[in-house]
Formats: C-alpha cells, sequence, structure tokens
C-alpha cells in the first residue's frame, strides 16, 4: 500500500519546468531511491513533499490524504522528515538539544507549563530526553558520552550529518526523506551509512526515500531506483534495471559518449 | 581490508586509548582550560548551579541598602535592577528567538503608560496593584503579539526598520494624545503626573520615606526580578526555548522538523513585551509620572549595549551587562569620577597590551616621560598653558602631566578633537616601529581632548566612554562577556 503518492506534479520557476509531470509513489517499509545528474529536480522533489514549495500541477498523497498547501510543520507532524543536502544543523545548540528540539511537533507542553515546570511537563521533558538519547545511540558510540552536550559546531561533517538523522528521526515519521546522506563521506563512512540506512528500515521501522549520487549506496540499499533528468521520471524500477537503462546512461555520460560506449 | 604496514599486521600492544575524534575533542578542551590551581578554580566555578549563583546574586544585592544610606545610590540601584529586567526581556527577542526589534522599549513605555492610566488621578481609575499589574503584563503581550502579526515574515533589516517605525508610532501617539479626537488620553508632551505608588487596600508602598527614596522599591524590583528571571529560564529550557533558538538557527530546518515558525515568532516578541511592560509599572509607579522621551532612542541604545555587551542568548551575560553599564553611566556624569575611570581604562589597556608585546610596555612608559616633558616645556614658555585646574580623583598626578590651558582658546577644542580622530586613524594605518612611535603622542593627545574637551561636557562624553569601551570588547570578546561562543551560520 502506498504511503507517499505523488500524482502528475509540476513546478516551474519561471519558465524553467523543474518538475514536468512527475508520478511516484513509496510503499509502507520500501527504501526507494532517486538518482539522476545535477539539476534533475531531485531536491526540488523534497522540498514538494516537505511543503517547501507548492506544486503548480497535481497532487501529493499521504495515507490517501492530500498534503499540498500545508505548512511545512504541520507536514512534519504528519509525518514526514527529512534531513537537508547542504546541512541545516542548529549549529549553535548542544548535540542533545538538537535532537530534543525535534519532538516539538508531537510534545504538548505550553509556555504557561514550563514556567511553572508543572510535574506533567517535567515527565513530558524527561520522556522528550530519553527519546534524543534513544535516537543517538542508534549510531553506536559515534554521538554519545561526553558529545552530548557540546556545541553542534563542534562535530566532524560525518558525525554532523549522522546528528541529521538523529534530528529526523525525533520528529517521530513515518517516512523518512534523506538528501544525499552519503555526500562528503568517505569509503568506510560511506558503507557504514549504506547499512545505517538498511538498519534505519527494519529497527527504526521507516519507510525511505532517499537521494543519493553514489551508485554502491544506491544499489546496496534500494528496492525500487526512479531516475530523474530535467524533472523528468525517465526511468523505475530495479538497480540492475535502471542502471542499464539507455536513457540513464545518456542522461549521466551524455549522447556521445553513450554511443561510443 | 589489507594491512597498510609493509611487515604484515604489526599494531603496538597498547593501541591509542582513545580515539582520534575523542582525543581531538579532550585536546581542545585542555586548550580552553588553563591548568593549575588557576584551571581548577576555574573549573570549580563552572560546575556551580546556576540557581546558585542566583541566590548568592540576589543575597548581595539585598544587602546593599544596609551599608549604604545614600538615596542617590538606593535609587540607582533600583534603576539597576530595571535595567536588569529590560535586559533579560530583550534577550527573549534577540538573545533566543534571534529576531532585531527595535521597537522593544516602546513596550517599557506602554506599560508605564497603562499603568499610569489605571492607577492615577487621570482618569480617575484606581485599580489595586495586583489587578492592575497582571493587565499591565498582559496588555504588553498582547501588544507584542500584534506588533509580530505584520512582522512575522520579516527578518534582520527589514524586521530592525518596522520595529523601529513602531517606536516612532509611540512616541507620535504619546506625544500627540493630549488631543484624539477630542480627548486628552495620553497628556502629550506633559505626560501623565501624580501616578499612584504601588497600594494594596489602604496600604501604599511610598516612594519616599522622610525625603529620600524608600528602599522597599529596590525589594520589590528585586522581587520581581528574581521571578521574572527563573520563569524566562524554565522557558528556555523547555521545548518552546528550544524551538526560539532552533528558528534562530535556521528557520527553514526548524519549520522543516516540525516547528510552527512564525507562532514562535509571534510567542518571542509577547513574551519581550510582557517583559518589558511589567517593567513599565514598576517605573511609572515609583517616578509617579510618565513622559513620552523616556522611552526613546536613548534608552534602547543602553539596554542593547547592556545586551551585547554582557552576552546575547545569556541571561547571566546581559543582567551582567546591566549590572555594569548603569552604575557606569552614572558614574560618568561626575568628572571626578570619571577621570579616575578613564585613566584607570587609558593605564589598564596599555598594561593589558604589553602583556602580549613588550614594545607596549616600553611605549607607556615614554609617553608617560613625554607627558612630563611636553608639561614642563610648555609651563616653562608660557604659565598659562598649565595653569587650567580640575577638580578630582588623580587630579594630582594629571595636573603635572596633561597640559591644561587657563584658557580655551576657540580653535583648541575642535581642532584637538579632530587631530584625534586624524591621530587615531593614522596609527591604524601604519605598521611597525612607526605606530608604535605615532602611538605616544596619540595616546597623550587623547589624555588632552579627555582633560580639556570632553570633561567640560560630561553628559556627551559618558555616551562615547560607553562608545569605545563596546568597540573595546567587541575586538576583545566578539560573544560578550558571558556570551557563549558562536559560529555564523551562511
Amino acid at each position: 500500500m502506498a504511503i507517499l503518492d505523488i500524482n502528475g506534479v509540476s513546478l516551474s520557476f519561471g519558465g524553467l519546468k523543474v518538475v514536468d509531470g512527475l508520478d511516484l509513489h513509496v510503499n509502507e517499509g520500501e527504501i526507494v531511491s532517486v538518482i539522476g545528474p545535477n539539476g534533475a529536480g531531485k531536491t526540488t522533489l523534497f522540498n514538494l513533499i516537505t511543503g517547501i514549495y507548492r506544486p503548480d500541477e497535481g497532487d501529493i498523497t499521504l495515507d490517501d490524504q492530500s498534503i499540498v498547501g500545508l505548512q511545512p510543520h504541520v507536514i512534519s507532524q504528519r509525518g514526514v522528515s527529512r534531513t537537508f543536502q547542504t546541512l541545516r544543523l542548529f549549529l549553535n545548540m548542544s548535540v542533545k538539544e538538537n535532537v530534543m528540539a525535534a519532538a516539538y511537533g508531537h510534545t504538548r507542553a505550553g509556555v504557561f507549563r514550563s514556567m511553572l515546570r508543572t510535574p506533567g511537563m517535567r515527565r513530558e521533558e524527561r520522556e522528550i530526553e530519553r527519546l534524543a538519547q534513544e535516537r543517538l545511540a542508534f549510531f553506536g558510540k559515534r554521538l554519545m558520552g561526553y558529545r552530548w552536550d557540546q556545541p553542534a559546531y563542534s562535530l566532524s561533517y560525518a558525525n554532523r550529518r549522522r546528528l541529521e538523522i538523529a534530528r529526523a528521526t525525533a520528529t517521530n515519521p513515518r517516512i523518512l526523506l534523506l538528501d544525499e546522506p552519503a555526500a562528503g563521506m568517505n569509503p568506510s563512512e560511506t558503507h557504514e551509512i549504506t547499512e545505517l540506512i538498511g538498519e534505519l528500515r527494519t529497527e527504526g521501522g521507516y519507510t525511505i526515500l532517499v537521494i543519493e549520487h553514489d551508485m554502491h549506496v544506491v544499489e546496496g540499499i534500494s528496492d525500487r531506483v526512479v531516475a530523474l533528468d530535467h524533472g523528468v521520471k525517465i526511468a523505475e524500477g530495479s538497480f540492475d534495471a535502471v542502471a542499464t537503462n539507455a536513457k540513464v546512461v545518456e542522461a549521466y555520460l551524455g549522447l556521445q559518449t553513450a554511443a561510443t560506449k | 581490508m589489507s594491512d597498510s604496514t609493509p611487515h604484515g599486521s604489526h599494531v603496538p600492544a597498547e593501541g591509542p586509548a582513545v580515539g582520534q575524534d575523542e582525543w581531538v575533542a579532550r585536546h581542545a578542551e585542555q586548550r580552553f582550560m588553563p591548568g593549575g590551581p588557576l584551571g581548577a578554580l576555574e573549573d570549580r566555578i563552572r560546575r556551580v548551579p546556576w540557581w546558585a549563583w542566583l541566590i548568592l546574586f540576589l543575597a548581595a544585592a539585598s544587602t546593599l541598602p544596609v551599608f549604604e544610606h545614600s538615596g542617590y545610590v538606593r535609587y540607582v540601584a533600583f534603576s539597576t535592577v530595571l535595567y536588569m529586567l529590560l535586559a533579560l526581556g530583550l534577550n527573549v527577542v534577540v538573545g533566543w528567538g534571534g529576531l532585531l526589534d527595535l521597537g522593544y522599549v516602546a513596550f517599557y513605555g506602554i506599560g508605564a503608560y497603562a499603568y499610569a492610566m489605571l492607577d492615577s488621578d487621570k482618569f480617575g481609575i484606581h485599580l489595586p496593584t495586583i489587578v492592575s499589574v497582571p493587565l499591565v503584563v498582559a496588555i504588553g503581550a498582547i501588544g507584542g503579539f500584534l506588533l509580530g502579526l505584520p512582522s512575522r515574515r520579516l527578518t534582520g533589516d527589514y524586521l530592525a526598520i518596522v520595529t523601529l517605525f513602531f517606536l516612532q508610532l509611540f512616541q507620535t501617539i504619546t506625544t500627540n494624545g493630549d488631543a484624539a479626537f477630542g480627548h486628552n488620553l495620553t497628556g502629550g508632551p506633559n505626560g501623565i503626573l501624580n501616578v499612584d505608588p504601588f497600594h494594596l487596600g489602604k496600604h501604599d508602598l511610598v516612594v519616599q520615606h522622610e525625603g529620600i527614596f524608600a528602599v522597599s522599591y529596590f525589594y520589590v524590583a528585586l522581587a520581581v526580578f528574581a521571578v521574572v528571571f527563573v520563569a524566562l529560564r524554565f522557558v528556555n529550557q523547555s521545548r518552546t526555548g528550544r524551538a526560539w533558538r532552533s528558528q534562530r538557527e535556521d528557520p527553514l530546518a526548524a519549520e522543516a522538523m516540525g516547528m510552527p515558525v512564525n507562532w514562535l515568532k509571534l510567542l518571542s516578541f509577547s513574551f519581550g513585551a510582557a517583559v518589558a511592560a511589567l517593567t513599565g509599572t514598576l517605573f511609572a509607579a515609583q517616578s509617579a509620572s510618565v513622559f513620552p522621551l523616556t522611552f526613546y532612542f536613548v534608552l534602547l541604545i543602553i539596554v542593547y549595549t547592556m545586551v551585547i555587551l554582557g552576552g546575547s542568548g545569556s541571561q547571566a551575560g546581559v543582567v551582567a551587562g546591566a549590572v555594569i553599564v548603569s552604575p557606569l553611566l552614572e558614574l560618568l556624569r561626575d568628572p571626578g569620577k570619571s577621570r579616575v575611570i578613564f585613566f584607570l581604562a587609558l593605564v589598564g589597556g596599555l598594561l593589558l597590551m604589553s602583556r602580549r608585546s613588550r614594545a607596549l610596555g616600553i611605549v607607556a612608559i615614554v609617553t608617560l616621560a613625554f607627558g612630563f616633558a611636553v608639561h614642563e616645556i610648555l609651563g616653562a614658555i608660557d604659565k598659562s598653558w598649565i595653569a587650567g585646574e580640575h577638580q578630582g580623583g588623580f587630579a594630582g598626578v594629571t595636573d603635572h602631566w596633561v597640559v591644561a590651558p587657563a584658557h580655551m582658546a576657540r580653535w583648541i577644542a575642535p581642532t584637538s578633537y579632530i587631530g584625534l580622530i586624524a591621530a587615531v586613524l593614522l596609527v591604524t594605518m601604519v605598521r611597525g616601529r612607526l605606530r608604535l612611535a605615532l602611538l605616544v603622542p596619540t595616546v597623550y593627545l587623547t589624555a588632552f581632548v579627555w582633560e580639556n574637551v570632553m570633561l567640560a561636557k560630561p553628559e556627551p562624553a559618558r555616551y562615547i566612554v560607553l562608545g569605545v569601551i563596546l568597540i573595546a570588547l567587541m575586538i576583545l570578546r566578539p560573544n560578550g562577556l558571558l556570551g557563549e561562543r558562536r559560529v555564523e551560520i551562511v
């Protein structure tokens, strides 16, 4: 059953069609990869799903309910969470607070209860903290212990990427959108991320839509691969089918090279 | 993976005790922490919880009237507490919300005016304090919310302009409110007089006791400060506070993580405004009158100075900023005391810098000799050049060092002032020995301008001093005295 359904979605910036009549569905528990050359509209697709852009045409449904026109924080509270290609952490906040902040959508204590520190508020606060520890523990020792109280800017690049994923999972999402989780990572870190995405599904129970350029990662994780070029879906299917698809090879390497190959 | 060492696996028996990341982190910590007993002391101080500091501070502050019986000093202490409250409120908007709100003091004014209208002969209403103060706080909160509504999509410069316009609007309305549609609402430039002191039933909390400032207002203000400090701290440590700071760091990411950014901005405006309005009631009740011009740019700049100097975002920092700036501005009113502050700062600055380079220590000594020499030479040429007299601290020393003409010719003041600016610019432009050589006359010229130009006009001089302190601090500690190190997000 499709948890996320994108039907004929189009978006233009001025005269440029960034996404053109795109159809895409993601089933419960599936890991779907979106590939495509730079400027293919992959990140725009994420921005459309999370409500940062509003599509000119078409509909996006989450559990058969349209989420078009909803504010991003409402869409997040409905169960869509994401990471960013260009890391967007709350750099001057501690590692733990970064994750705790993302629990805002599913917690309830208001400002007056917070000011008085009522027992209910304190209980909720403890739950948020436990949630943060649990989400951070997902990355083994990487984000544990003394790092919790350090500001996020003190983390290494790879740990920042991990923290973004931890933060995204703290909104208790059903579907997780990962925007190039392995970008800028070295081979062993990339390998680790590949395993981690698998664990996010098996242990975390998330449905995952992932943008990735590293084909080893894509091959390692995907149930299904979708290839975009110029905002149009040019191929869909298993990794092997998409990777050998003539249109995909052409999109990546150009017509000339494809022909000589 | 194959082993990289040529002769097979030859890993040392004792591998590194810590991982590489951990080593880097520990190393960084060691660099920040000085070793030895001083480092241990600093570590101890860091471990003291915030509430212990607060209690210590309140205890120290409340003993002040026991030692100090002057009504003036007690009044300065009271107004310092008001500044502390204003700084705490502004810290919510600027430090946590990340919103550049230049209309902030208008809410202080709204609070004061609202209290004056609800508790004076103006409209003949005399609500008990227990009713009027919460009402005024609510009015302030709603006012902040309403200002936030049109501004919630604005950021940075644009927000600053709109809120600044709001402050001007407040000025215009209060100044012209004596003829609003034929009714006298605000008393216009004459303000509202005979505002009630705080009162409960028949009991007034008197402002003056036998002609001097009654200390009760100081204690009331201190109690209000304690409550506001704790309440704001608790909010900051809740999901709302985390969300405020998240949207300050990155509004788009905060929104994508389920935080309603626009609502949070309104809430932060509202909180700041409510604290300012609450402070306004204290002000109006104590001063028994309100005038439009009290709530204007100078006050805005002073409160911002406190927040920036102390460290925007840190509660203890902004309170420290208020505790430093407010008495400093009072001290600078008195030429004798301001001379002490000036020369201590001059000598202290040179000493601090000479720790970094020995050459500056030499500059300090040469400057001292230079001053005595100039003083002697000019005195030998014409006695009237050094006959000028100044009273107050250090006068005994400076009388032999700084040239002070008996009669200031008209051209001396502007020439020396412009000359000083030129000299400072020149010093920043040249390098090496030339700079050191130029420093000598520049420092001396600074002292000359201070003694002969600034001290003659203490009012602008104290703001100039404040400006210089701010510039120096921003160079030495860009995040304020107690501010956390921050990185800019691009």
